[in-house]
């Protein structure tokens, strides 16, 4: 089976590239799932969700906080244009359970909570259980 | 003669602590560049990316008119983003690019429209304040590392005050990094966005996108973005330009300060010389004379 060829990007570096099987990403319509020889989409991602890829072939699945951007298919190109992304693995447990601490403290003074999404997004994409 | 060799060991221990800051700075900015074209290349994939899908929009939309697309038809006044540094000791690195938004200004005034800076940079904020020209927005301290949320707080200015129709065009005056030797100023105008309709067929004919949710709600979310990208672009160039400025005037400075340490020294020299030997001569007329005055007694 032809195999897709995904990109991840923010601004700021190319944070993976390489081949998979499977891309899920979440848009503003809901998750979304691309298996090679999809239609060409354009997709607006939503902020604090979780890519994951499926790289199979005995790989572990990559996983990564997404918060907001674009996501593009093509030819079996898929690239993922964040405008904050972390990858799983280096997501910091402990700070990002400190910032939903205090997001959530700001949330209940009533303040936006976007940086509470940002923070479980990253939890999540680090494998934690987030309630 | 003695205050002069006194003067000149002044000036060449003064010279050479010169010498040393600007060793040093010329150290610094060329550590500094290899990092600003890292970080260059690094956003290049982005860039290439995001301009891959707002051209893939574009061409899927039969009718492109966004409002940051469509030109203003009575343009009264126009935003200038000048990009400069927040330190000068980079040679003329500041002045050329004041000095082509002064040029820019002057052409849009004479077309009847209202330039308004927008500045980045201490140095470009202290050249607009010391005038006492107004500006539309104002940021400094990141110039030698800009990040990616400095181009979105500026570019949310800028599209906040285009969409309310407080400005009608955007310009960008900054510098673009060719090369370690090559930098020039460019001016580009980034709003309205043109929209580039390729009249040559692609090598591959772009695909026909699907959209989620809808093709305005993708275009609403692309083009700011785009913008943003474009931005940090220019801010990563100017960023690298300003150090490579600043690491060639700080050459010329010590290169500078080494032929003044050579030429001081010479005269240093010339001058302990000729103190010597007027001292020898003093004392061999002296010598004479008392030489002479015992001849003439005997």
């Amino acid at each position: 089976m032809a195999k897709l060829r995904v990109g991840v990007v923010s601004p700021e570096r190319e944070l993976w590239s390489g081949e998979a099987d499977m891309v899920i990403a979440k848009t503003i319509d809901g998750e979304i799932g691309i298996m090679p020889q999809h239609a060409p989409v354009l997709g607006v991602l939503v902020e604090g969700g979780v890519l994951t890829v499926k790289r199979g072939g005995g790989e572990p699945d990559l996983v990564a906080a997404v918060h907001g951007g674009f996501l593009s298919v093509a030819d079996n190109e898929v690239s993922i244009l964040a405008e904050v992304a972390e990858l799983g693995s280096e997501v910091d447990v402990a700070r990002a359970k400190n910032a939903l601490d205090r997001a959530q403290a700001s949330v209940e003074v009533g303040q936006e909570n976007t940086d509470a999404k940002r923070a479980r997004a990253r939890l999540r994409a680090a494998g934690e259980e987030v309630g | 003669m003695g205050a002069q060799l006194r003067l000149l060991r002044r000036r060449i221990k003064s010279v050479k602590s010169t010498a040393k800051i600007t060793r040093a700075q010329e150290l610094i900015a060329s550590s500094r560049i290899v990092k600003a074209q890292q970080r260059m290349q690094a956003a290049v994939p982005y860039e290439r990316e995001i301009t891959r899908a707002v051209t893939g929009v574009v061409s899927n939309t039969s009718s492109v008119d966004h409002p940051l697309t469509v030109a203003r038809e009575n343009t009264r006044r126009a935003g200038v983003l000048i990009v400069t540094s927040d330190r000068g000791f980079c040679g003329g690195f500041n002045a050329n690019v004041l000095r082509e938004a002064e040029a820019l200004g002057n052409l849009l005034r004479s077309r009847g429209i209202e330039p308004v800076p927008f500045v980045v940079g201490r140095k470009g904020i202290t050249w607009h304040s010391f005038r006492g020209r107004e500006m539309g927005g104002q940021w400094g301290g990141f110039s030698d590392s800009p990040s990616y949320a400095n181009a979105k707080e500026i570019a949310d200015t800028l599209i906040k005050a285009f969409s309310a129709e407080e400005i009608d065009e955007i310009h960008v005056v900054s510098t673009e990094f060719v090369s370690m030797l090559t930098q020039n100023v460019v001016v580009k105008r980034i709003l309205p966005l043109e929209v580039e309709e390729t009249r040559e067929k692609p090598e591959t004919p772009l695909p026909y996108f699907e959209f989620e949710p809808t093709a305005g709600d993708v275009l609403d979310s692309l083009l700011p973005r785009y913008v943003e990208s474009r931005i940090f672009s220019t801010l990563l160039q100017s960023a690298a330009s300003e150090h490579a400025a600043r690491r060639r005037a700080m050459k010329s400075a010590t290169d500078n300060a080494n032929e003044l340490i050579r030429v001081f020294t010479q005269q240093m020299n010339q001058a302990r010389q000729a103190e010597i030997t007027q001292e020898i001569s003093e004392i061999v007329g002296g010598a004479n004379a008392l030489a002479d005055a015992a001849a003439g007694k005997e």
